[in-house]
């Protein structure tokens, strides 16, 4: 397995028995009617989890997945073909299937020379991933967890720890000749924990990750992090009363949080709606829609992180965008389809969930930059309002621009001081209009600790987060006390 | 293909005993689809599959491990199980793991009807006319309908074989079309999308496609000038595939696996009142046809009919062997499975016996209240029944739909929910695997401006 860390591009040829040549034939079959382009996706995924509960690392899994997808795009069209056998003659199959979306046949096509290499970051490149370390020291810190969190607290009663590691390598070949490769570690550590207090019993949630290596959970002892965290949140959760229901000021705190620019924004602010013109944001780049404190970023080249590629899933580096430049909207989330549709140039967030899926404009990691106040200065600020910390997931309807996002550690503010932790509740607010309520954002700009994944359409993605503290004046919180 | 698949499933449990399992299963799922979606007339995208993977659960008596593989040459595969059992000697022993009782495997299936041999994969040119139809009749309904996010058309094929070390082995076939449609409204209030489907194992069963893209544009009109409502308490009622969300939050947290962890408000509950009176949920793995229909389930044990809750009761949970086992049950036939993982807990087909009302009356017994029509996010709370969405739909004056509103929450307690379900309408309608008529709950706090 050496060689594909230092040539994946040279993975696939050697694993399928194929050369440059038959590249170059199945995508002129592929273009051989009226279609503007082709590509073929290759990748090939080793995965392994290991889960405790009930003090036994009892559950272990591993998992192999390979497959090719060819696509044909011709306009606004595109005929997607995926199997997960990789030969020269599924591969034709794939190609006459999805060239099915260009009707007109005869037009001459250019032969595909299949050789180009695209030049790639480097924002992980490990010296081992942790499907690496041996399945009993991965196994040793789950236990390790378990024990951690039942010495937290007596009324810790129930521990879940997982930990998910996988190695994906992909190759994207187009009909410009290009070639993209890419090897993509990515791992998660995940603790649940269940409290118990007589009859009330409640949950908390941690974990971390991202494009690290194994050492990464142990320096800094990571894992214990993630544990107290877990266990910290279920406790402080026994004593929650009742969320209150109504439009209140909102604090926020830094970090995950920032899953609130992820739904209100972030995928509104994704190419193929704005072709389309079907979310909210269509048609307003230039105009304002954040009060000046607010710059917001997607960015998919910051080493290490869970949400970062060096290369998207059509083979273009990603890049930082500026989503939002104080407070006036700059700019969408493109693919190549997008891009080529609105004349705009692909922004490296063409991201697919596997071959099994077309790409599609996707999040990376998406945060708003930080601001001067203090987080003391903004909680101070409030008199009555609620102050959130960490969150569940959310949702959006990209065309009314509605988006909720669901708190699992809140508090409430009374003049100025964080007091009682209440019930988790959903958060509800309008894309388009929320950030224009930010008043104060802090300068304790924090990322997620890389847990995000985000859904869309049927596709599951990796995707970061981040946000300082800040405040917004006039959100409805979900509650049951009217 | 089939018969192959049943050979090389016996092959993989040899070739996991040669390396030392004690006991073993394989599951193998082959699958293809194809899918049409067009958008304002014209094909966006067309989308070809075809899929194969092995699963394999091993154990080394008590201690197991699952994997799947898409690498199903014989020579890969071998070294593929050798690795799977040698995780499984690495995994903790667990004493509540392991097959089933080897007692329980049914001999004989029932024939469910799951496939519809006659129609198969829809070829792309029908798949793209019947896109075409329920984009149309949305699009031309009103002309307020100005743009659209398409419609779809969708058709797959499976087959199942499963056998394990025991002498177990069974497999079966099945298909499933749907179509779906996504207009827009627009109007000088904004843009609001509407949502429209139908699904079925049999391709005539499907509901007409016109009907689907004129329901669609409806949903989608009449959300059009919606308004945020003041925060206050009131009745609250589901539409059916809202309400099928709160059976489907009941079902999970009845289910084995939720239960052993601790994590459902349904603890310790069982042959307790945890709704009210009028409530009976069942669970049916047997139906002719049904979405969620099958001749066993992910152990290989057979699917049944039973009532979850009968007149408000909680009658049983769901479970697996492993869940049955952790909490001194039986299986009740509800395993799920994909095949890298190993055992779940899922619902088969399960619906809310309908009432006696028609959703007009049910409406019309309100005063002021919210009829729900969409819900999202992500606020239940399994453990503790915590439950605050955020919610749009029609408001609800003087027993009439009065006007559209959104940027709301709904928020209560699921235990109090289904205590305080008051009204059960008569409009059943099998849409999708879990289903139920319109529900008026008593009282929920709605929170707006």
């Amino acid at each position: 397995m050496a060689n594909e860390l230092i040539k994946p591009e040279k993975f696939f040829l050697s694993r399928f028995g194929m050369t440059e040549s038959v590249l170059d034939l199945i995508l002129g079959a592929a273009l051989e009617r009226k279609a503007d382009y082709a590509d073929l996706y290759f990748e090939y995924r080793n995965a392994e989890a290991l889960a405790l509960e009930d003090s036994m690392v009892n559950h272990t899994s591993k998992s192999v997945s390979q497959g090719v997808g060819v696509r044909v795009c011709s306009e606004d069209r595109t005929g997607y073909a995926y199997s997960d056998e990789v030969t020269v003659d599924t591969m034709r199959l794939a190609a006459e299937n999805a060239r099915a979306i260009a009707e007109e046949t005869g037009r001459a096509v250019a032969p595909v020379h299949v050789g180009a290499l695209v030049k790639r970051h480097n924002l992980y490149d490990l010296e081992s991933t942790p499907l690496d370390v041996p399945v009993e020291e991965r196994a040793r810190m789950l236990s390790e967890i378990d024990k951690l969190a039942r010495a937290y607290d007596p009324r810790v009663k129930k521990v879940m720890a997982s930990f998910a590691a996988e190695r994906k390598v992909v190759m994207v070949v187009t009909s410009e000749g290009k070639i993209a490769a890419d090897l993509q570690p990515l791992c998660r550590l995940s603790v649940t924990v269940i409290a118990e207090d007589g009859q009330n019993r409640q949950v908390g949630t941690y974990g971390g990750g991202g494009r690290v290596e194994w050492r990464y959970f142990l320096e800094g002892e990571k894992w214990r992090e993630y544990t107290c965290e877990a266990a910290r949140q279920a406790i402080v959760n026994l004593d929650a009363v009742d969320a209150p229901a109504g439009e209140m000021v909102v604090v926020l705190g830094p970090g995950w949080p920032g899953i609130l620019l992820h739904e209100a924004i972030g995928h509104g602010l994704e190419g193929d709606f704005n072709r389309k013109g079907v979310s909210a944001f269509s048609g307003k780049i230039g105009q304002r829609v954040a009060s000046e404190l607010c710059t917001v970023i997607d960015d998919g080249t910051i080493v290490n992180r869970r949400g970062s590629l060096n290369v998207d899933d059509e083979g273009t580096p990603t890049t930082r965008t500026v989503l939002i430049e104080k407070g006036i909207l700059r700019g969408y989330m493109q693919d190549r389809l997008n891009a080529r549709l609105m004349k705009m140039e692909p922004t490296g967030n063409g991201r697919r969930e596997s071959f099994a899926h077309q790409p599609m404009p996707r999040m990376t990691n998406t945060f708003m930059l930080a601001g001067d106040s203090t987080p003391e200065d903004v909680i101070k600020s409030v008199k009555h309002g609620l102050y959130a910390v960490s969150f569940g997931g959310g949702q959006v309807d990209i065309t009314n621009g509605k988006f909720v996002f669901s708190a699992s550690e809140a508090y409430l503010i009374e003049d100025g001081h964080v007091t009682r932790p209440v019930k988790g509740a959903t958060l509800i607010g309008n894309g388009p209009d929320v950030l224009t309520r930010v008043t104060m954002v802090a300068n304790d700009l924090k990322l997620d600790s890389g847990i995000g994944t985000c859904g869309k359409d049927g596709q599951s993605v990796p995707v970061g987060v981040g946000l300082p503290t800040i405040r917004i004046d006039g959100i409805t919180v979900g509650g049951t006390r009217a | 293909m089939a018969e192959m698949d049943l050979g090389l499933a016996q092959w993989a449990l040899e070739e996991a005993k040669r390396c030392g399992a004690t006991a073993a299963e394989v599951l193998m799922i082959g699958a293809e689809s194809l899918s049409a979606r067009v958008r304002l007339g014209e094909i966006e995208h067309l989308k070809s599959s075809r899929e194969r993977r092995l699963g394999i659960r091993a154990f080394v008596e008590h201690r197991s491990a699952t994997s799947s593989t898409a690498e199903i040459e014989r020579g890969s595969l071998a070294e593929f199980i050798a690795q799977t059992v040698e995780l499984a000697r690495l995994t903790a022993p667990d004493p509540w793991s392991g097959l089933p009782e080897p007692a329980l495997h049914p001999s004989t299936f029932p024939n469910l009807k799951l496939a519809d041999e006659e129609h198969g994969i829809i070829q792309a040119s029908k798949a793209l006319e019947l896109a075409r139809a329920a984009e149309y009749a949305a699009l031309k309904c009103d002309n307020r309908i100005k743009n659209s996010e398409g419609a779809e058309f969708d058709s797959g094929r499976y087959h199942v074989t499963f056998a394990n070390s025991q002498g177990f082995a069974g497999e079966y076939s099945g298909t499933s079309y749907s179509l779906s449609a996504m207009p827009i409204a627009q109007d000088e209030s904004g843009m609001q999308i509407g949502y429209w489907y139908t699904a079925n194992r049999m391709f005539d069963k499907l509901e007409q496609a016109d009907s689907i893209g004129a329901t669609a544009a409806k949903r989608a009109l009449r959300r059009l000038g919606a308004r945020k409502i003041g925060t206050t308490r009131a009745p609250v009622i589901f539409d059916p595939d809202m309400a099928a969300g709160l059976i489907r939050s009941l079902a999970g947290a009845a289910s084995g696996t939720s239960l052993y962890k601790s994590a459902s408000f349904l603890l310790d509950r069982l042959g307790h009142q945890v709704a009210s009176a009028n409530v009976t949920i069942v669970d049916d793995g047997t139906m002719p046809s049904g979405l969620a229909s099958r001749p066993f389930d992910g152990e290989g044990l057979a699917t049944n009919r039973k009532n979850l809750v009968e007149k408000g009761v909680l009658k049983t949970y769901l479970l697996d062997s492993y869940s049955a086992r952790r909490l001194g049950l039986a299986p009740t036939g509800n395993a799920s499975r994909s095949v890298g993982q190993p055992p779940g807990v899922s619902p088969n087909n399960l619906y809310l016996e309908p009432g006696p009302y028609t959703p007009e009356q049910i409406i019309g017994s309100v005063k002021r209240g919210l009829y729900v029509t969409d819900l999202i996010g992500f606020g239940v709370n399994a453990v503790t029944g915590d439950y605050s969405r955020g919610a749009s739909g029609m408001w609800i004056e003087d027993g009439q739909l009065a006007y559209p509103v959104q940027e709301i929450t709904i928020a209560g307690n699921l235990k109090e929910m289904f205590m305080s379900i008051e009204m059960i309408g008569n409009d059943l309608v099998w849409r999708s695997a879990i289903v139920s008529p319109t529900i008026k709950i008593a009282e929920m706090t709605i929170a707006g401006a």
